[in-house]
């Protein structure tokens, strides 16, 4: 009634209404996740209880179990042992077992952060080198190779899998990490392309003329003057990058084994007495899932602008 | 461009391929060069198990026998059923959660973060925990379902009517969000005086919603639709951790059977044909539907 363009915005009973059913849908949504984590935190009894326990007492079983080797040993010879030195290794010998030594799956998550932050600086690093010369030169064909760039990314992983399990068996590259390093920047370069080449548009040719003006070389205009006024772009092509090789699984459960095996692969195969771990396995995925959950709460306005970039720019 | 000539250090022409040349240079040798051998080794009869055996070529025989296979048409079946209900479900459902988050009530952008969650999380981990969730003897879903109507005991993964349902149910809960963002990004770029005419010349709400909004979000969901076909056409880790592609093939997707030739029994020839083929028909379907699409956004 009080202004002119109050009947553009939805009626306060109508917001209500969507507000409700927007959070009855993200409750349902969050439930899987959240009952990973709540596994995580149960005994291997009261993960395989039921109906489902949802008050349930706490019990660091899951971790322990996930980072350590255990055997199984009669009574006779626990009671010889002696008492134990830790609160971990009492929780064990209170299943009958004893711990023989750490599981792999630090090394793999290990392995994870290596091959994760190792590709996403070569693609990231060569992505913004590649999308300056598509921004400012004038490159022969440039619409053709931009667009093979971006088709690079169509192919179905397994259907270049062979020739580059072969090629690597060739060259030594097989099950290392520098293969995979390799591989996970080739996937990557695309995106980081067409991503950052947006960003590098936005910044004004104005200011690396500038530069230049005073006595810069071209290369030293782009990596002191253009490159940090990237930086925002830059950040949210690295989290687009560090997402994909944290969570990329087909390349890697067929071209690594045990040198340079990621998390992903390794989680499924967590195997207790008489079936899976739950408790163990919600441990691994919860250690695995959450730094790209905070990563997601904290940068959500980068990534949200990354993932609509396409569609909005066309 | 004279100009710029006298400034110190490289050319431009030099820095541009400088710059570009590494890229190039990666994708071709890691993404075209595997392709081009993959298309050369479609043509023998390559197993890549057996080192020092030579190769010998045999034509066009792997693909003769990719399509007289009946077990592959089963396959793309499966794959096409999957793709089906997926995209219909997330086009539904994505358009609807954006439609709604478009109204800007309070909150609204910790929500969007929230239900954004489920598709920045690995496809195989997700796979492992909801076989979880979908146990029959102690998994919640099941659980759930049975709290709202009794079905007594059913198990998603191991009945083969079942199992197509459970890889749908995850994938959709992965994957509506990225339909909505798409759609939201598309509803914000609609701008405000064609609903400020629309309200002068006395159109309804509904009125508005057909004419207005509907056409201005559907190219935008028809690129997410795209987007999503494509991953799905590939789809592989999650199902693979969920059902394995069973039980039996009741859920055995293309690329499932194509590692199962590629890595288990090493076919490599005849598996390379069925990759060749597999590439075509998404190019193929892809090409068609930008032309649709295009089609479309021009009216």
């Amino acid at each position: 009634m009080d202004t002119s363009r109050s009947y553009l915005e939805p009626s306060s009973f109508s917001k209500k209404m969507a507000a409700a059913i927007i959070i009855v849908y993200a409750v349902i949504t969050l439930i899987p996740i959240s009952w990973m984590v709540m596994t995580s935190f149960k005994n291997v009894d009261s993960a395989i209880s039921y109906p489902p326990e949802v008050l349930f007492e706490p019990s660091l079983e899951g971790y322990v179990n996930l980072f350590t080797n255990r055997s199984r040993q009669s009574q006779e010879y626990l009671d010889s042992l002696p008492p134990p030195d830790n609160w971990y290794e009492e929780l064990v010998r209170s299943r009958e077992m004893v711990i023989t030594g750490p599981s792999k799956f630090l090394g793999r998550y290990s392995n994870s952060m290596i091959i994760g932050f190792g590709s996403t600086f070569a693609s990231v690093f060569l992505g913004a080198l590649a999308a300056y010369a598509f921004s400012r030169f004038r490159v022969p064909l440039k619409d053709d190779l931009l667009f093979f760039i971006l088709s690079t990314r169509m192919f179905p992983p397994i259907a270049v899998a062979v020739p580059i399990f072969i090629m690597y068996r060739k060259l030594g590259l097989g099950d290392t990490h520098l293969g995979m390093i390799i591989l996970y920047t080739v996937v990557n370069l695309s995106l980081a392309v067409w991503l950052l080449k947006g960003f590098m548009d936005e910044i004004p040719k104005e200011y690396e003329e500038a530069a230049m003006i005073d006595g810069y070389s071209r290369l030293q205009a782009f990596f002191k003057v253009v490159l940090p006024q990237a930086m925002t772009g830059i950040a949210a092509t690295a989290i687009f990058c560090m997402i994909f090789s944290w969570n990329e699984y087909a390349f890697a459960v067929l071209l690594t084994q045990f040198n340079a095996q990621t998390a992903p692969p390794f989680i499924p195969t967590i195997i207790g007495e008489g079936g899976l771990d739950w408790p163990a396995i919600g441990a691994g995925t919860t250690l695995f899932l959450l730094p790209v959950m905070i990563f997601t709460i904290i940068l959500r306005k980068h990534l949200l602008r990354g993932i609509t970039f396409g569609a909005v720019r066309k | 461009m004279s100009v710029k000539k006298k400034f110190k250090g490289l050319s431009d022409k030099a820095v541009g391929w400088l710059f570009i040349g590494p890229t190039v240079l990666l994708l071709l040798a890691i993404n075209i060069y595997p392709l081009v051998y993959a298309i050369k080794m479609s043509f023998t009869n390559f197993y890549a198990n057996k080192i020092g055996r030579e190769p010998q070529f045999v034509g066009l025989k792997n693909y003769i026998k990719v399509l007289n296979k009946e077990a592959i048409w089963e396959k793309m079946q499966v794959t096409a059923s999957f793709m089906f209900w997926t995209l219909l479900l997330q086009a539904i459902i994505g358009l609807g959660l954006a439609l709604l988050l478009n109204r800007k009530f309070k909150g609204n952008e910790l929500l969007t973060t929230l239900i954004v969650l489920p598709m920045m999380l690995s496809p195989a981990v997700v796979g492992v925990f909801w076989t979880y969730l979908y146990n029959p003897q102690v998994g919640l879903f099941n659980y759930v379902v049975n709290f709202f109507y009794d079905l007594g005991s059913f198990d998603m993964i191991g009945s083969s009517t079942l199992a197509p349902w459970a890889i749908v149910i995850v994938d959709t809960w992965m994957w509506t969000p990225f339909t909505m963002l798409i759609c939201l990004a598309g509803l914000r770029s609609v701008p405000n005086y064609l609903y400020e005419a629309a309200e002068v010349d006395r159109a309804s709400k509904w009125q508005q919603f057909i004419y207005i909004t509907l056409p201005s979000v559907l190219p935008f969901l028809l690129l997410a639709l795209l987007f999503r076909g494509i991953e799905n056409f590939k789809m592989f880790d999650m199902v693979v951790e969920l059902t394995s592609g069973g039980p039996g093939s009741a859920t055995e997707l293309a690329s499932i059977n194509l590692k199962r030739e590629a890595f288990e029994k090493w076919k490599t020839g005849y598996s390379s044909a069925f990759a060749v083929i597999l590439f075509v028909t998404i190019f193929g379907f892809g090409n068609v539907y930008v032309k649709v699409m295009n089609k479309i956004k021009e009216r």
